[in-house]
């Protein structure tokens, strides 16, 4: 295990990482925010979504920096005097679920349609690729909306309520697989016609065989790449949709719901309520975005 | 470092390029990495030297610290590089961007990379003359029609007006020396110019070179892998081996009777093609990396005459006689004298 | 008494490529569809524990021909027998499918990068099920990296780790793994240094020995050829032009092509011979010229040879030759003489 992790350490990866300062904080600031999630229930000052803690006469206290402001509430509080920072923690977990599960459905969908085209060729590769042709000519916004739209309308209220979060996360990672599958297309024709793919086909090793353990693991470094610049733009989907209203159900608010919920009181002079969720989801995105640049131009053997 | 003289001057004009204990390194995390290591050599006008060595022998590299395109992080770390006496080895980039194109010309493997796609190679041709040279666009026509005959393309008038992409690998390369030509430089340097061609098309670029060569008084630089291709164009030879000179001297006699063992070795690789011999000669081992090379002389792990000396002490290059050989063989101090030992000696 | 049936037998074998641009783009640029014959009628056969070489320039079809024997690609004239048994039903068996393996040009190339070396050198095993046993396994890997040079503590490495000699290497361990008897080499050694090359063709001319292997060793180099074979077939444009017994292709070279080949190796014995290289180039496949393809460039060429494509006959005094030239059936061409003398034939006026 120590020898792994000094391998790590050696890597040309970890020494392109301590040398660019906007990597190592793009980093912090990514880790703060996964910790601040993932902890949520331990590290929040308050439970927002624990009805018996929460008192009108909490409501709209501002910032605990300003005079009228209450050191309980060090965001201020909302129009149900929940706190701000704490429903930021809670929306982020759901921000963060979402984006890794749609990043997660969207590159195993495209990660196989990719292999499956790239190596067939073909018919095959025809028929997919003018799919995703077809899809991205659509934002991705747009077809989010569609699905959601569409299993809305087939479910009932009650039914949508309990698996709204699977919708949604069905309907984001079905608008980013084109992504991925036309860069694990192009990655594969390259490595398909490598000799140690054709060594393997003299052997006789199977199709199925050959994509899995012979292409796969050499077409996984852009998917990397991919995934992370993916997660940023899914979180955005994600808080879009919920700001318009269509995302997560509102029983579990995330960066977006709270984001349209202080919306309403920005111009009354309630804008803690929904400056600092915004600032939490640009802090987020921005540093994952980051992250994923550094990872494209270290994996990138000709820019290095 | 020593001053090297590979051979004696005084003779004629001075070199047209007097390379010195040329120095390269690459800064890398793990230390820096002496990717030429007192490179030392001259070419006299209208005189070819052909620079041969294995992968990762430095040749390429030298070629293009003399034409100052070193890859970054790659650099000049120490020597001289004179052309026609002046020192160019540390111009910024503008001077040095004149100097190439104007007094050198590069040829490189791979024609694509040398010609701008969209293009014409007449348009190509008079821009690089009319940027070196005082001529008015009549007069470049001209002149860049007259290049493609001299380089041989059929129907030059019409072909002028081609885009690279209508010309096949070979006339390519052709039009590609044309390009290093037309601005009629002093020096050339030639970076594996045959290699991509098929065998029946390489022997007529070097026809080509060595032609015009000869008639411009252009000295040369041609940097190749092929033994064939040195003994039929060279005039003399450097045989590189880890950033280093091995053996410098007439084509003729390192070709013929090669005095350092590498360069034995070397040529006792080469498949002989008029016999079919039992076991091929061939050097056990392979050339080093740069960040392990040897200490002492760079072969000596790979020498069969190696002894104690060699293993300590770096060899300079010494006179054999006929060529010069960086080898401790060849100091009369050394315990070991070089024996009567090298094929055809 | 060597075996009758030969190792491999081609008959008439070609094979096209469609190189037409995509549907649109032909439809909007009106032209039809376009086909390359990469290999265009070929037959030959290879005897038991023989090696038989093709040569010849890039595109001439010699690649494709490594592939087609193998099973890569699929013929679209002509039958492949390995062994007496049609090669879709060999391959279709893995017991006659591990009888052959390939070794490829590019040592960088030929080693999937994620595996270690002792993964790469036991798949062949594993996939013919050959030895179960893990630790009979790690033993067989270890005894096919001694053979081929390497340290048994090589196959904890992963290829990078390695030079491209030591490579190819590795490439012939995991090619002898599963106990072959017919090896395709495409260009084993193009890729390598020279001093490297000797090493890996003393290799693989010492695994012929001890092993019996039957080799169709592919090459642009004439040279390496003549160490390693025993007949050789020069191909131009998908066709064999001349195939001869080794010794007979250096001693007595027929075709003009051959000898245009052999005219345009660089001289290293210094004789400061003139050499006057072939001119022109190779046509595209995509439009081959008729009648002999050789016909454009040929210092001997006539009315007959423009029009009527030659049949690979033995030319007269050479019963172990043949060769597809209309000059040398007709007594037209001049004497032959061996490679590296002085054999000017009045090539045609070169492009210089």
């Amino acid at each position: 295990m120590s020898g792994a992790l000094a391998r790590a350490l050696d890597s040309d990866l970890w020494w392109s990482f301590r040398r660019s300062p906007t990597t190592v904080v793009s980093a912090v600031v990514a880790l703060i925010c996964v910790l601040g999630a993932l902890l949520a229930p331990v590290l929040a000052p308050h439970n927002p979504f624990d009805l018996a803690t929460l008192s009108l006469g909490d409501a709209f206290k501002p910032p605990a920096w300003t005079p009228e402001g209450d050191a309980a509430f060090p965001l201020g509080s909302d129009d149900q005097g929940r706190d701000v920072l704490s429903a930021i923690m809670y929306g982020a977990r759901i921000s963060l679920l979402v984006g890794v599960c749609s990043v997660l459905f969207a590159t195993v969908v495209g990660v196989v349609i990719g292999l499956l085209a790239g190596y067939l060729g073909g018919a095959i590769d025809s028929l997919l690729m003018r799919i995703a042709d077809i899809q991205l000519t659509f934002p991705s916004i747009l077809i989010a909306l569609l699905v959601d739209g569409v299993v809305r309308a087939a479910l009932p209220p009650e039914v949508h309520e309990r698996i709204g979060l699977f919708v949604v996360i069905f309907a984001i990672g079905i608008s980013a697989w084109p992504a991925f599958a036309r860069t694990v297309r192009g990655s594969t024709l390259v490595e398909r016609n490598k000799e140690y793919v054709l060594a393997a086909r003299v052997i006789g090793i199977s199709q199925a065989r050959i994509m899995l353990t012979h292409v796969l693991p050499n077409v996984v470094g852009p998917v990397l790449v991919i995934a992370t610049l993916g997660l940023g733009g899914a979180i955005i989907t994600e808080a879009t949709l919920s700001f318009l209203g269509v995302g997560v159900p509102s029983t579990q608010p995330s960066l977006g719901t709270l984001i349209r919920i202080g919306n309403d009181f920005l111009f009354s002079g309630e804008w803690w309520i929904t400056i600092f969720p915004g600032l939490a989801l640009i802090a987020m995105v921005l540093s994952v975005n980051l992250l994923g640049d550094w990872l494209r131009d270290a994996l990138n053997p000709r820019l290095r | 470092m020593m001053q090297v003289q590979d051979r004696p001057l005084g003779r004629g004009p001075g070199p047209i390029l007097e390379v010195r204990d040329l120095r390269v390194e690459f800064p890398t995390r793990r230390g820096v990495l002496t990717a030429l290591d007192g490179v030392s050599f001259d070419i006299a006008p209208g005189e070819v030297l052909g620079v041969v060595g294995e992968s990762g022998a430095g040749k390429s590299m030298t070629g293009a610290a003399i034409i100052g395109l070193l890859e970054p992080p790659g650099r000049i770390a120490g020597g001289e590089i004179r052309l026609n006496g002046r020192r160019i080895d540390n111009l910024p980039y503008e001077p040095m961007r004149r100097i190439r194109g104007r007094e050198i010309g590069a040829i490189f493997q791979d024609p694509l990379t040398t010609l701008n796609p969209l293009y014409t190679v007449g348009r190509q041709l008079i821009e690089t003359m009319q940027t070196h040279l005082d001529l008015s666009d009549r007069e470049a026509r001209q002149r860049a029609i007259g290049w493609l005959e001299m380089v041989g393309i059929p129907a030059a008038a019409q072909r002028v007006d081609s885009y690279p992409h209508e010309f096949s690998g070979g006339m390519r390369q052709r039009v590609v020396i044309a390009l290093a030509l037309c601005a009629e430089p002093k020096l050339i340097v030639a970076d594996e110019p045959t290699t991509a061609l098929d065998v029946s098309i390489q022997a007529q670029i070097i026809a080509l070179l060595k032609r015009l060569a000869r008639e411009k008084g252009t000295a040369m630089m041609l940097v190749t892998h092929d033994m064939g291709v040195i003994a039929e164009t060279a005039d003399r030879v450097a045989v590189m081996y880890a950033g280093r000179v091995a053996e410098i001297g007439p084509v003729r006699d390192v070709v013929k009777a090669p005095k350092h063992p590498y360069t034995d070795g070397l040529m006792a690789s080469i498949p002989p093609l008029d016999r079919k011999v039992h076991h091929l000669a061939g050097i056990e081992g392979a050339m080093p990396r740069l960040s392990a090379i040897p200490r002492g002389c760079a072969f000596n792990p790979r020498c069969p005459h190696v002894f104690d000396r060699c293993r300590v002490e770096r060899p300079e290059l010494l006179d054999t006689g006929t060529t010069r050989a960086a080898c401790w063989l060849y100091d009369p101090a050394s315990e070991k004298q070089a024996p009567e030992l090298f094929r055809h000696a | 008494m060597p075996d009758p049936v030969p190792m491999l037998a081609a008959e008439d074998v070609a094979r096209s490529f469609d190189v037409s641009r995509p549907w649109l783009q032909r439809v909007l640029a009106g032209e039809g569809k376009r086909t390359l014959r990469a290999v265009d009628g070929v037959s030959f056969e290879i005897p038991k524990g023989t090696t038989l070489s093709l040569v010849g320039e890039s595109g001439c079809g010699k690649s494709t021909v490594a592939r087609l024997v193998v099973g890569l690609y699929r013929p679209s004239r002509g039958r492949i027998l390995f062994d007496g048994v049609e090669l879709e039903q060999a391959r279709a068996d893995a017991a006659q499918r591990r009888r052959m393996q390939m070794i490829f040009q590019d040592p960088y190339a030929s080693l999937n990068p994620r595996w270690r070396v002792r993964d790469i050198v036991a798949e062949p095993i594993r996939a013919f099920g050959m030895v179960s046993e893990a630790a009979a396994q790690r033993e067989k890997v270890a005894e096919l990296l001694t053979q081929v040079g390497l340290s048994p503590l090589d196959g904890e490495k992963y290829p990078h780790e390695f030079s491209g000699g030591q490579r190819q290497r590795i490439s012939i361990a995991r090619a002898l793994s599963s106990n072959p008897e017919f090896l395709v080499c495409d260009e084993p050694t193009s890729a390598l240094d020279v001093s490297v090359q000797a090493q890996i063709l003393n290799l693989m001319k010492d695994l012929q020995r001890r092993l019996g292997l039957t080799y169709l060793f592919i090459s642009h180099n004439l040279a390496v050829v003549r160490q390693i074979s025993d007949r050789i077939g020069v191909m131009y444009l998908g066709r064999l032009v001349e195939l001869a017994p080794a010794e007979t292709l250096f001693t007595a070279p027929r075709h003009p092509y051959t000898r245009a080949l052999m005219e345009a190796i660089p001289d290293l014995d210094m004789t400061g011979r003139q050499r006057i290289p072939v001119g022109g180039e190779v046509p595209s496949p995509i439009s081959p010229p008729s009648g002999c393809p050789f016909h454009p460039r040929c210092p001997l060429a006539n009315a007959r040879c423009k029009a009527e494509m030659p049949a690979l006959l033995p030319p007269r005094g050479q019963p172990d030759t043949i060769v597809a030239c209309h000059a040398v059936e007709e007594g037209r061409d001049p004497a032959p003489a061996p490679a590296g003398a002085d054999q000017r034939m009045g090539t045609t006026a070169t492009a210089l």
